[in-house]
Parts: structure tokens; C-alpha cells; sequence
């Protein structure tokens, strides 16, 4: 059990290491970086299919500090690691063209990526909250990374936001551990499920529920986020969509209203309820919009409607619905992000009206963008569709048609917005369309190509992962929730 | 205030700084390294410690503070510390394949000539109160030497150095 520690460890290590040793040699923090990803997603893939306990320091469950492993945190470990590899990958050429500082670049990137696998791995409140914190800080300052006035202005915004929503957190595990003595996640569900709730956990259940909304951006919590993700790095900007509101948004959502709090009929009505207004609205919103990565960040938040609502339907079906959605959402959301960088990287612009017959100088970019584009409007074969399908499924399942309806809707919605970046950017062009710095336009470094392609590989095979249903491979990560707070304290305390 | 043009606050001021500044810092350094047995520790000191540059910068200007803890060495010294204190975790690993395992030998004193110990506890003070003193002294300079500035018609921020030049 040792190496699950290591996806904590080597990362805050290396994001202190490489500022000390990288400012003399110029290639040492590329592949310092690049073999910490590679490894740390080496290190995630060993954990598939395991499960266990490792008590830190020695000190056993509701005293000291746990870190839980289960089914659950390791198809997050897997996506976190899985998508910063390539976000390092794609990071080397990208930021020696439009950024500089790598150094503290890749410190607060490797921050964010320990941050992100703590928030996953841990199975007590205030460690939460610590590796929240992390991952959080982090991202806002890589969100204002470029220093220019609106990106120091989604920062800021971000910030503020952000910081709000961890004062939640932070005062209702204050209030938790002064109701009930005890900050151990487990040991919390353990003391509710003997006492039952009172207003005091009742109200900091409520605070918790606020606070992982907003880092999750679900409408009407998302304020922050179609600023702070387009103005991040490109590869930063896949970081944050596809992996940070996961892992810090919804995971931990999950986790609490599943496995600490138990899942409530209200519970589950809010989340359909929010998870059908950000589908829509979140659709709506980007239909409007002209600039190439404003308009995919509006899509995380209606693409994380579809998640919450699989997850708010609480059925098996409506479970790895939304879990596989999440994992899918996050492969072709980064990818998208990464091509709005190759675009960025070559034309330097991220308006719509600038762009234009890209297919023709970039047809790696092209190829990878219309992957993208067809796996998240749920176009089969490509992996969004079978997500989207099991969802849908899942919704005439459980007697709500309506829901399937929406879902439907939504998705028709999301075709047409992708229509519009490739009738504008790659295959047509736009207004203000300059055909002579086109013509200097070519193929971004074969570094950049690398996970562009790969990211088209799984868009394209990720489909498979569906083999067997709930007897293949989502069989026990639906099962870690379905167990609710009973199995969830049984495998910790062993109660 | 100051009419001659040398940078910082009154002669009073100084004379004070420069009496106390070694008092100051030595009080951290003594937190830091009293934390486990009594109130404070590697965070507190750590404070102390770069209030004492904070102190430095205020009375007689950032240079003088800077010619003592450059800002390359304090940025070395941040990550210097969260390394130290990551090994030492990990060192509970070789030990008894535990993180942070406190794997000194602990004893309370109970007759003469008996050392009191806690362990690692004391080491990962020292780390911490090296992280906090750096880190903290940074986030003030950077503080006290970044301006928002227009260049090429946008607003940016510059440090005060590269400002001059321009």
C-alpha cells in the first residue's frame, strides 16, 4: 500500500525540487515534469482494481489521518494522471512559444496534480480541506499565469469565488468536529447513521453541499468559471475542465452525499433538478459565444449537468452513466482544450471570426478537434455517445422520460455549437479571416501532436470500457457507492 | 518624511531596528526550536523570523533586507524547507515502511541527566519554521517590489528594478 502515497508525495516533491535545481539547465524542468506525470500515472494505473487503508504515521482510523482507496478514487487517479501527462506532454513546446517561467510553472502544475490526488485519496475532513486548498491555490495562479489584465482579472474573480466556497468547507468541518468530535469521514458517517442528524450537521451537510457546488460550477454556482478557464494556459485550461472541477467539484460531492451522508430522495431530486438547468443553460450560453475556449468552457458546465444528473438518479444505470460520462468528458474536454491551444499556438488568436480553412495547414489539430467535437454531441461510435446513452437509458428506467428528453435536447444543442467552431475555424472561415497569415500557417511540433492523438485513440476506443455493464469494469466503482455509508465504514473501521 | 535621501524611515527608527533586529530573530530561532514542548513552533517561529526582514525593509528599504536574504536565496530556502520536510516524512518509510513514521526513539525524562524527546517532531519544526520564514519574506517583497505599470499600451505588472530601466 506504500505507493499510494507517492501520488501524494512525488509531486509536492518535484514542485519544489525542480525550482531549486532547473534554473540552471534549460531542458532539465521539461523532463524533470514529463517523467513525474509518466511516472505518477504509472503509479495510478497499479492501483486499478485494488482497495485498502494506509493509516499515516502509524495512526489507526478515527484518530489519525487515512488515505482510502477504493474503486472510486482509482478511476479518478487514473483521469487526473492520465490527463496531466499529456497536459506536460503538450506544455513543453506550447509554453517556450507563449509563455515564460516554466520553472514556477510546472511547480504550481505538479502542486495542483498532488492537491488533486489528496482530495481523491483521503478519508478524512480536514485533509480534505488541506488538499482542496492546494490543488485551489494553485490553479488560481495558473489562471493568471500570462499576468495580463483579464487574465489577472478571471484570476482574481476566480479567486474570490473560490475562496468563498473553501470558507464553507472550512467552517462546516469546524462545526462537524465540534458536533461530533471527530474529523475522520468515516467515523463521521459511523456517529450520524448511530445519532441521526441534527441541525448543527444538518447545517454543515448544507455548507459542504455550497461549497463542492461552486468548485464543481454547476449553475448557479459557475460565475467563475467561463472566465478563469479560458484565460489559463491551454494545457492548464484541459486541466482544470477536464480533470480539477472532477476531482475537487463532483468527486468529493459524490463521495460525501454517497458514502459519509447517505443519499436522500431530496438529495437526489436537487441534483437532477441542477444537473438538468446546467445541461441547458450551460448549452444555451455557448451557443452565443465567438471565442474558441470560452465557448468549451460553457460546455463543461452543461457536459457536468449530464454527470450530476446520472449521478442524481441513483440507480446503477444512472451511476456509471455519470461516472462514465465523467471519465469520458474528461478525455475529450482536454482534448478540446489542447486543440484550442494548437490553434492558439499557430494563429495566436482564440476568436472564431479569425480562423479559418485550418484543416488544410493543421489536419492533426482538424482531425483530433472533430473527434472531440463528435464524441462530446454524442455521435456514435465515439465514447460520448455511449455515456450519454447509458444516461439517457437509465433516466426511461427509473420513470423519468422527461429527464431523457432533456438530455436529448441538450445534446442536439451541443452538436449545433460544434458545428460552429468547425464550419468557422477548420473547415470555413470567418469574418475577419486574413488569407495572408494564413498562408505562414503549418502543423504545430510533434511534441503538441503526441497527446492530441492519443486523446483521439481513447476518444475513439473509449467505448469499450462499457464491455460487460456492471459486471466489466464499472461494476465495483458503482458498487463503492451503492454500499452507501455502511460499506464505507465497514471497509475503514471495519464496524 | 525622510529628508536626506537615504531610503527608510527616521534615525530613531534605525537605531531601534538595529538594536533589536538580533533579538527578534533569535526569539524566533527559539520558538522554532522549543515548539514541541511548549506553545509555538515551526509556523510561529517561522513568522518571527521574517518579521525580523520585514522589520529590516521597512526601516531601512528593501535593499538592505535583500543584500541580506537575496530573493534567489529565499526562494531556494521555500523549497528547501517543504523538501526537508517531505524527507523526513518519507524517511519514515525506510525506517518502518510507514509515512511519516516517528521513527526517533521518544522518551520523557524521568530521572537525572534524561533527555526529553518527541521525535521527529523537532526536525520537522526546524523545516517548517525555514518554509514559513522564506515564503513569508517573499510574499512581502514581492509585495513591495511589483507595480502595475503601462507597457505597449497595456497594463502589466513590472517589478520596480526593470521599471527603472525603462
Amino acid at each position: 500500500m506504500n505507493d499510494i502515497i507517492y501520488l501524494v508525495a512525488l509531486p509536492l516533491a518535484m514542485a519544489f525540487f525542480i525550482p531549486m535545481i532547473g534554473r540552471k539547465v534549460r531542458w532539465l524542468p521539461d523532463v524533470l515534469a514529463n517523467a513525474t506525470t509518466l511516472v505518477l500515472l504509472i503509479l495510478a494505473g497499479q492501483t486499478v482494481g485494488r482497495e485498502g487503508v494506509y493509516a499515516l504515521g502509524g495512526w489507526a482510523a478515527p484518530l489519525g489521518i487515512v488515505l482510502v482507496l477504493d474503486s472510486l478514487s482509482s478511476l479518478l487517479l487514473l483521469i487526473i494522471n492520465l490527463v496531466s501527462f499529456m497536459a506536460t506532454l503538450f506544455s513543453v513546446d506550447y509554453l517556450e512559444k507563449l509563455y515564460t517561467s516554466k520553472l514556477r510553472y510546472y511547480s504550481l502544475f505538479l502542486l495542483m496534480v498532488a492537491g488533486m490526488n489528496g482530495t481523491v485519496l483521503t478519508g478524512d475532513f480536514f485533509n480534505l480541506f488541506v488538499f482542496l486548498e492546494i490543488a485551489s491555490i494553485a490553479s488560481y495562479a495558473l489562471v493568471g499565469f500570462g499576468c495580463e489584465a483579464d487574465e489577472l482579472e478571471a484570476s482574481f474573480k476566480y479567486l474570490v469565488i473560490g475562496s468563498i466556497a473553501s470558507t464553507f468547507v472550512l467552517l462546516a468541518v469546524a462545526l462537524l468536529y465540534g458536533r461530533l468530535a471527530t474529523l475522520n469521514m468515516a467515523h463521521v458517517a459511523w456517529l450520524l447513521q448511530q445519532n441521526g442528524f441534527d441541525r448543527v450537521t444538518t447545517f454543515a451537510f448544507v455548507l459542504l453541499l455550497v461549497g463542492f457546488l461552486v468548485k464543481g460550477a454547476l449553475i448557479p454556482f459557475h460565475a467563475w468559471l467561463p472566465d478563469a478557464h479560458p484565460s489559463a494556459p491551454a494545457p492548464i485550461s484541459a486541466m482544470l475542465s477536464g480533470v480539477l472541477i472532477k476531482a475537487i467539484g463532483i468527486y468529493v460531492l459524490i463521495r460525501l452525499t454517497y458514502n459519509v451522508f447517505g443519499i436522500t430522495p431530496m438529495l437526489s431530486a436537487l441534483f437532477t433538478s441542477i444537473g438538468v438547468i446546467s445541461m441547458m443553460i450551460g448549452v444555451l450560453l455557448a451557443l452565443g459565444q465567438w471565442d474558441f475556449k470560452r465557448l468549451l468552457a460553457y460546455h463543461s458546465i452543461s457536459q457536468m449537468g449530464y454527470v450530476v444528473l446520472g449521478i442524481g438518479l441513483g440507480t446503477p444505470l444512472g451511476l456509471l452513466g455519470g461516472l462514465f460520462h465523467l471519465l469520458n468528458h474528461s478525455l475529450f474536454k482536454s482534448l478540446l482544450f489542447l486543440d484550442s491551444g494548437s490553434v492558439e499556438y499557430e494563429t495566436g488568436t482564440r476568436e472564431l471570426e479569425k480562423m479559418g480553412n485550418l484543416s488544410q495547414k493543421m489536419p492533426v489539430t482538424a482531425g483530433s478537434t472533430l473527434v472531440a467535437s463528435l464524441s462530446i454531441s454524442g455521435i456514435p461510435p465515439f465514447n460520448g455517445f455511449w455515456s450519454k446513452l447509458v444516461i439517457i437509458l437509465a433516466a426511461v428506467q427509473a420513470g423519468r422520460a422527461g429527464l431523457a428528453v432533456w438530455a436529448v435536447i441538450g445534446s442536439i444543442l451541443t452538436l449545433a455549437s460544434f458545428s460552429k467552431i468547425q464550419r468557422y475555424a477548420f473547415f470555413g472561415q470567418g469574418k475577419d479571416f486574413e488569407p495572408g497569415k494564413w498562408a505562414l500557417y503549418q502543423e504545430v511540433p510533434l511534441l503538441m501532436r503526441i497527446p492530441l492523438l492519443v486523446l483521439s485513440t481513447l476518444c475513439l476506443a473509449g467505448g469499450l470500457i462499457l464491455w460487460g455493464g456492471l459486471n466489466g469494469f464499472w461494476g465495483p466503482v458503482v458498487e463503492v457507492l451503492l454500499g452507501g455509508p455502511a460499506d464505507y465504514i465497514g471497509s475503514i473501521l471495519g464496524r | 518624511m525622510n529628508q536626506n535621501k537615504q531610503p527608510g524611515m527616521s534615525l530613531i527608527v534605525q537605531t531601534v531596528a538595529r538594536w533589536l533586529k538580533g533579538f527578534i530573530f533569535l526569539y524566533g530561532v527559539y520558538i522554532i526550536f522549543y515548539g514541541h514542548l511548549s506553545p509555538g513552533g515551526g509556523f510561529a517561529g517561522g513568522v518571527i523570523v521574517a518579521s525580523t526582514f520585514v522589520l529590516l525593509t521597512l526601516a531601512f528599504g528593501k535593499e538592505r533586507s535583500l543584500g541580506k536574504l537575496g530573493k534567489l536565496l529565499a526562494s531556494e530556502l521555500d523549497s528547501l524547507g517543504a523538501l526537508m520536510f517531505l524527507l523526513i516524512a518519507v524517511l519514515g518509510i525506510a525506517w518502518g515502511r510507514i509515512f511519516f513514521l516517528n521513527f526517533i526513539e521518544k522518551a520523557v525524562p524521568t530521572g537525572n541527566f534524561k533527555l526529553f524527546s518527541a521525535g521527529i517532531i523537532p526536525l520537522c519544526n526546524v523545516a517548517i519554521g525555514i518554509k514559513v520564514a522564506a515564503s513569508l519574506f517573499m510574499i512581502f517583497i514581492i509585495l513591495a517590489v511589483i507595480r502595475v505599470q503601462e507597457v505597449k499600451g497595456r497594463r502589466r505588472l513590472v517589478t520596480t528594478e526593470k521599471r527603472r530601466k525603462e
